[in-house]
């Protein structure tokens, strides 16, 4: 379980996030939209300790992610990020971007992490890429590779920031497509995202962000449907 | 007006001694390499980092090291260190000048190749759960080594030619201090150091080969 208990955070004098308060059980997939600059991205960096906070609380399964005792790195190994711009390790292949943090973090032996990360690896589609360089894989590929190697990991949790707003228009499909079978399978999944159609389908929950307050959340035929608060209704409106 | 007359064969007869020469030229240039980037590295970790103490030392370091001649930098390696009563061999004096020197325009290479690779490479590892030190180790690194890696072998050049300043602090057994006093015994001044011409530029090319080799087989991405 994720529990976010009034989270306050600013950059400088700009306060990005004004008292966020959600939590979010096992197995549940909670997308997150609004604008740009409404605090989104920074809420999940935050839940992963990158970034740190003002005041409030972040716990995950009970760890106090900005305490001063935990050991960041190993509740990270608990909680899958994806960036928006995959953030491929250039001078590894496929394989070795997927195997690289079992191996080195988890200190897992090259035959075991291999064997998870060629299922992974399969598991988005790519099973015939691993021997090859990043660079040589186009911009989706790159991101369904960055999942995989999230989910080389077995975290507990996977956060996706914006995860196709920096690919072509005929790309994101194919990485939808696997956050969805991610989401079948029972992943606790927070998905910041400007896909409404991705949001409606496969979220328990919507939330709507503006500038940093969570202005409305619920199901997402309350917030397609009959949203209850006024801007999110404008912003909804914007979109569409 | 023009008598010389060239004895090519007294250079020739000193060939073997001068090959032994260049030995000791490559040995120290290696090893200046060596322990330069091992200081390069820490002085660029140091230059980019928020305490004052770390970035000060290294700074004064680099601003030195980059804006001085080579040949003050092996003076005050043997006979500046002279005075103060610590006495370093023209050997081990020649070795930390010109290492002191790859120090600083490595740091200099590496800084430029750290500036880019984009800070989300960082945030990567560290969200899969690696320490600082293990991110940079394993994601950082690597890619520095990449970019800065044609920079270091014009370094590594570098580095071999300026070992013939040796022979001011009174270094005689690399390939300018062989000729050097060969030369002192023959006066074949043209051919001797002809002939030592010949054999940096051999080496110097046969590093860049190397480097291109290696590069070939390191680089494959």
């Amino acid at each position: 379980m994720i529990e976010i208990e009034n989270v306050h955070k600013s950059f400088g004098a700009l306060k990005v996030l004004k008292g966020i308060d959600l939590t979010v059980a096992k197995g549940e997939v909670v997308s997150v939209i609004g604008g740009s600059g409404s605090g989104k991205s920074t809420l999940l960096t935050c839940i992963n300790g990158l970034e740190p906070i003002d005041s409030g609380r972040i716990k995950v399964d009970g760890i106090e992610v900005h305490a001063r005792g935990t050991d960041i790195n190993k509740l990270r190994q608990r909680i899958g990020i994806v960036f928006q711009q995959f953030n491929a390790f250039p001078h590894l292949t496929v394989l070795e971007n997927v195997t690289l943090a079992p191996r080195k973090v988890k200190g897992m032996g090259r035959a075991e992490a291999e064997e998870i990360a060629v299922k992974q690896l399969n598991h988005v589609g790519l099973g015939d890429k691993i021997k090859v360089y990043p660079g040589r894989l186009s911009g989706g590929q790159q991101q369904r590779m960055a999942i995989a190697r999230a989910l080389a990991m077995s975290p507990a949790y996977m956060l996706f920031d914006e995860v196709t707003s920096a690919l072509d228009p005929q790309l994101v499909g194919e990485v939808l497509d696997t956050l969805k079978l991610l989401a079948e399978g029972g992943m606790t999944m927070i998905c910041v995202t400007h896909e409404m159609g991705f949001a409606r389908d496969v979220s328990d929950r919507v939330a709507y962000f503006e500038s940093g307050v969570m202005a409305e959340i619920g199901p997402p035929e309350q917030i397609f449907g009959e949203a209850k608060n006024e801007a999110t209704r404008k912003f909804l409106s914007s979109v569409r | 007006m023009f008598e010389y007359t060239f004895q090519w064969r007294q250079a020739f007869r000193a060939l073997p001694q001068m090959l032994e020469g260049a030995l000791v030229t490559m040995q120290i240039s290696l090893l200046s390499m060596v322990l330069g980037i091992t200081i390069a590295v820490l002085l660029a970790v140091g230059r980019n980092s928020k305490s004052i103490w770390l970035r000060a030392p290294a700074t004064t370091w680099v601003e030195v090291a980059r804006n001085t001649p080579a040949l003050f930098q092996i003076y005050m390696a043997h006979f500046g260190l002279g005075s103060f009563g610590i006495y370093l061999s023209p050997f081990v004096a020649l070795l930390a000048g010109i290492t002191f020197n790859n120090a600083g325009y490595l740091c200099e290479t590496f800084r430029g190749a750290l500036r880019a690779i984009p800070d989300t490479q960082m945030r990567a590892g560290r969200s899969l759960g690696m320490g600082p030190a293990k991110a940079f180790r394993l994601i950082i690194a690597p890619q520095m080594f990449r970019i800065a890696f044609l920079p270091t072998t014009n370094q590594m050049v570098w580095a071999i030619l300026m070992t013939s300043l040796g022979v001011t602090v009174g270094m005689n057994t690399d390939l300018t201090g062989v000729t050097q006093a060969l030369n002192s015994r023959t006066f074949r001044t043209f051919e001797l150091f002809a002939l030592a011409g010949v054999i940096y530029y051999c080496i110097a090319k046969a590093v860049m080969l190397g480097a291109r080799l290696l590069a070939w087989r390191l680089f494959r991405y």
